[in-house]
């Protein structure tokens, strides 16, 4: 489905990623972690095809498609879906608006005609429901004046509502309590399928034990210096990262 | 079938019955401006005496004026001399069909929405018998008569309903006031006006009317509107469509004047030709707006989208002379490559318990310059009075400019003025965010920038509304990435 080949990536003339290599097949789960600063939030940034990064070397493959050559809005509609790590805010956009505009343009790039507003609130409803997300929220204008927590549920909402088949979640369990977590977790296990994959950027093996990893990388200065099944995810909540950086040859 | 024949008829045979331009046979006269070419005016449009010393009053006070050069504007020299001061007669259909026409142009109407008929209208394609519009004009005309309501040119007005022109007219807007003013009122040509008598609620918006004779807005136009006691009138001026003009000044008046308990709104979507990407060859808009709440109760309010023009000098004012009475000002003004915008308001509290609240969105994108200049100003008398007032800009690229000059001048103690002020810049952020759920940029600016302007866009008539959102987005094309 992806295969990132040695990706190196700078900004303003600073590298952060060299050198990244991933194979993410369907049906998969990738967890991603690695210290703060490490460019996990990069790596994501460009596979969902945020400008400000320069791309130095390295092809990604997305479904047989050269990646780098698609537009931002290209890649969401051909399935990539980034749960932002910082989702914005956008004042006096209604929530409903924004989110049947985006439900549109996937339709529109499928084929599909789009929906009436009456089938949409429908659809929004099912979708409200699988991540028991608030009437009153969907009502406000896009993540305006939600809390943290609130803003990160959004996210898997939309992700509901869009049907991705590679997500990218930033950190998607930051911010979240320990409730809305199992919620939210429970909700990206409801849409998972073999033919869709999950990359899971997270600090904490706690949202693991719900989304359970098939792979488990560590990111590190811009490079995965280890992979491994799950059980690798329980060894850094155990013991850190500092073994890690001295295999690596860094003065800890 | 046979109603439709009927209607045809009687569209060909009195085709400008129903509009705003009487059909006069009018030559040109010639180029310049001196008291004869004044009197010429008045006789030609066959005036009633009073508009004699209206017009020479108002010519003399402008002889004396300088152009006021306070704005933040940067305004070429503009030769007074030069322009013909007698409406020129309606112009021939410039083409046989729509294929004749700037396929650009055609491409902003489709996107706009605009209907066929409406489209031909707009880019001076000859027009077969427009049954729809007419048949709604005339059953309009119909239904206003029914509840005594007058709606006419205003060289009709003159004619017909002479002593209501002469005892309002100056009123708000007195031949002085400024120097644009006081040269409209010398060479005004035509324009609109409006009368709903006491107690009469107008049962329409006045603008589908309007906007059918749009396109054909001189260059000093006047509009006058009087709401008496306990009426309401909804009021709507200008087009969506992008509107071309020979004329490169424009100097329009319009006055309001709302006795006790009469409330007017006035909506106003403004598109000159903004120039070319370099501005040249835009349209110059120096409009005097003004509204008096005379009675008690009273409200007045503004709406304006303004996203057309070179230059745009413009501020729609309210003057609160009536107790408990209510001005407002919502405004969306929209700049982009080098255009140039100074627009604002003007809230003058006499009366007691009045109140007013400002409400104005700067948007600049390109090199353009975009300015906010309001007047809040509450006199001795006007104890409890209350304004509000929120001036927020947003930049699109660091190439433009915001600026807001708020003046405030409070006469009492039980007064209460506050003033909120924000600039701020699209985000990429935004942008990427709903790039990233499958919106492209294009949409995306144009769904920031409208939330941005909602809160003004929700005071405008509902299919204006959607009109309005979508020019903004439009006059916005290309101006991020
Ligand atoms: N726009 C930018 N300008 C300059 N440096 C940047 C920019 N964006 C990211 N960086 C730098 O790139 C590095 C990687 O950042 P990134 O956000 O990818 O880290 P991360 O692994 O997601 O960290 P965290 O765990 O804290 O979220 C950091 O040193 C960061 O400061
Ligand atoms: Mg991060």
């Amino acid at each position: 489905m992806l295969s990132i080949k040695n990706l190196c990536v700078s900004i303003e003339g600073k590298e952060i990623l060299n050198g990244i290599n991933l194979e993410i097949k369907p049906g998969e789960i990738h967890a991603i972690m690695g210290p703060n600063g490490s460019g996990k939030s990069t790596l994501a940034n460009v596979l969902a095809g945020r400008e400000d990064y320069e791309i130095t070397a390295g092809e990604i493959t997305y479904m047989g498609e050269d990646l780098m050559e698609m537009a931002p809005e290209d890649r969401a509609r051909k399935g990539i879906f980034l749960s932002f790590q910082y989702p914005v805010e956008i004042p006096g956009v209604p929530m409903v608006n924004f989110l049947k505009t985006a439900v549109n343009e996937h339709r529109k790039f499928k084929g599909e005609k789009p929906l009436t507003a009456g089938e949409f609130l429908k659809v929004m409803r099912e979708k409200k429901a699988l991540v028991e997300m608030d009437t009153e929220l969907t009502n406000r204008s896009v993540n305006e004046g939600f809390s943290g927590g609130e803003k990160k549920k959004n996210e898997i909402f939309q992700m509901a509502l869009l049907e991705p088949k590679l997500s990218i979640l930033d950190e998607t369990d930051s911010g979240l309590d320990i409730d809305a977590l199992r919620t939210v977790a429970h909700g990206v296990n409801a849409l998972r399928s073999k033919d869709n994959a999950t990359i899971v950027v997270t600090h904490y093996q706690r949202l693991l034990d719900y989304i359970v990893p098939d792979h488990v990388h560590v990111l590190l200065k811009g490079r995965i210096v280890k992979s491994a099944g799950k059980e690798l995810a329980l060894e850094l909540e155990e013991k850190g990262y500092d073994w890690i950086k001295k295999e690596n040859g860094e003065q800890v | 079938m046979e109603e439709q024949d009927k209607l045809l008829n009687e569209v060909t045979q009195r085709e400008y019955q129903y509009g705003f331009y009487t059909d006069i046979e009018m030559d040109i006269i010639e180029k310049g401006l001196n008291e004869d070419v004044v009197r010429t005016i008045w006789e030609k449009k066959n005036e009633p005496d009073f508009m004699l010393e209206f017009r020479l009053n108002a010519y003399r006070k402008w002889l004396k004026m300088e152009m006021p050069d306070w704005a933040y504007l940067k305004i070429p020299p503009i030769d007074f001399q030069a322009i013909s001061y007698f409406a020129a007669p309606k112009k021939k259909p410039q083409y046989e069909s729509l294929d004749e026409v700037d396929p650009e142009l055609l491409e902003t109407f489709n996107k706009l929405g605009i209907p066929l008929e409406e489209q031909k209208h707009l880019a001076g394609v000859a027009v077969d018998a427009v049954i729809d519009s007419v048949s709604v004009k005339t059953t309009f005309k119909e239904t206003l008569a029914e509840k005594g309501i007058i709606f006419c040119s205003f060289s009709e007005a003159l004619q017909e309903h002479p002593d209501l022109v002469k005892k309002y007219i100056g009123m708000a807007v007195p031949v002085g006031d400024n120097y644009f003013a006081a040269l409209n009122s010398a060479v005004f040509s035509d324009g609109s006006f409006c009368y709903i008598p006491k107690g009469v609620r107008c049962p329409m918006e006045l603008s589908t009317y309007f906007r059918i004779n749009a396109a054909n807005t001189g260059q000093f136009e006047r509009t006058l509107i009087v709401a008496d006691e306990g009426s309401y009138v909804s009021y709507l001026e200008g087009c969506t469509a992008p509107m071309r003009d020979e004329n490169q000044l424009h100097a329009a008046v319009v006055e309001i004047i709302a006795l006790d308990n009469a409330e007017v709104k006035y909506s106003t979507v403004q598109n000159w030709y903004p120039g070319d990407k370099d501005g040249k060859g835009g349209i110059y808009n120096f409009v005097t707006k003004r509204g008096v709440c005379r009675g008690v109760s009273s409200k007045i309010s503004w709406t304006q989208v303004e996203t057309g023009s070179a230059i745009t000098w413009k501020y729609p004012s309210c003057i609160l002379l009536g107790d408990n009475s209510v001005g407002e000002f919502y405004s969306v003004a929209l700049t982009n490559h080098h255009q140039q915008a100074d627009t604002g308001t003007k809230m003058i509290h006499i009366g007691k318990n009045t109140k007013s609240t400002i409400v104005s969105k700067g948007i600049s994108a390109g090199v353009s310059d975009n300015s906010y200049r309001g007047l809040v100003k509450v006199l001795p008398g006007a104890v409890n009075s209350r304004n509000f007032s929120q001036c927020d800009s947003l930049l699109m690229g660091d190439k433009c400019g915001a600026h807001t000059f708020p003046y405030i001048e409070v006469g009492n103690k039980s007064s209460i003025v506050e003033h909120e002020a924000t600039t701020s810049k699209i985000g990429e952020d935004q942008i990427f965010y709903c790039n990233q759920r499958g919106i492209s940029t294009e949409d995306a600016i144009g769904m920031i920038v409208n939330g941005y302007a909602r809160e003004v866009l929700n005071k405008l008539p509902m299919e204006f509304a959607v009109e309005a959102q979508k020019l903004l987005a439009i006059s916005l094309e290309g101006s991020v990435g």
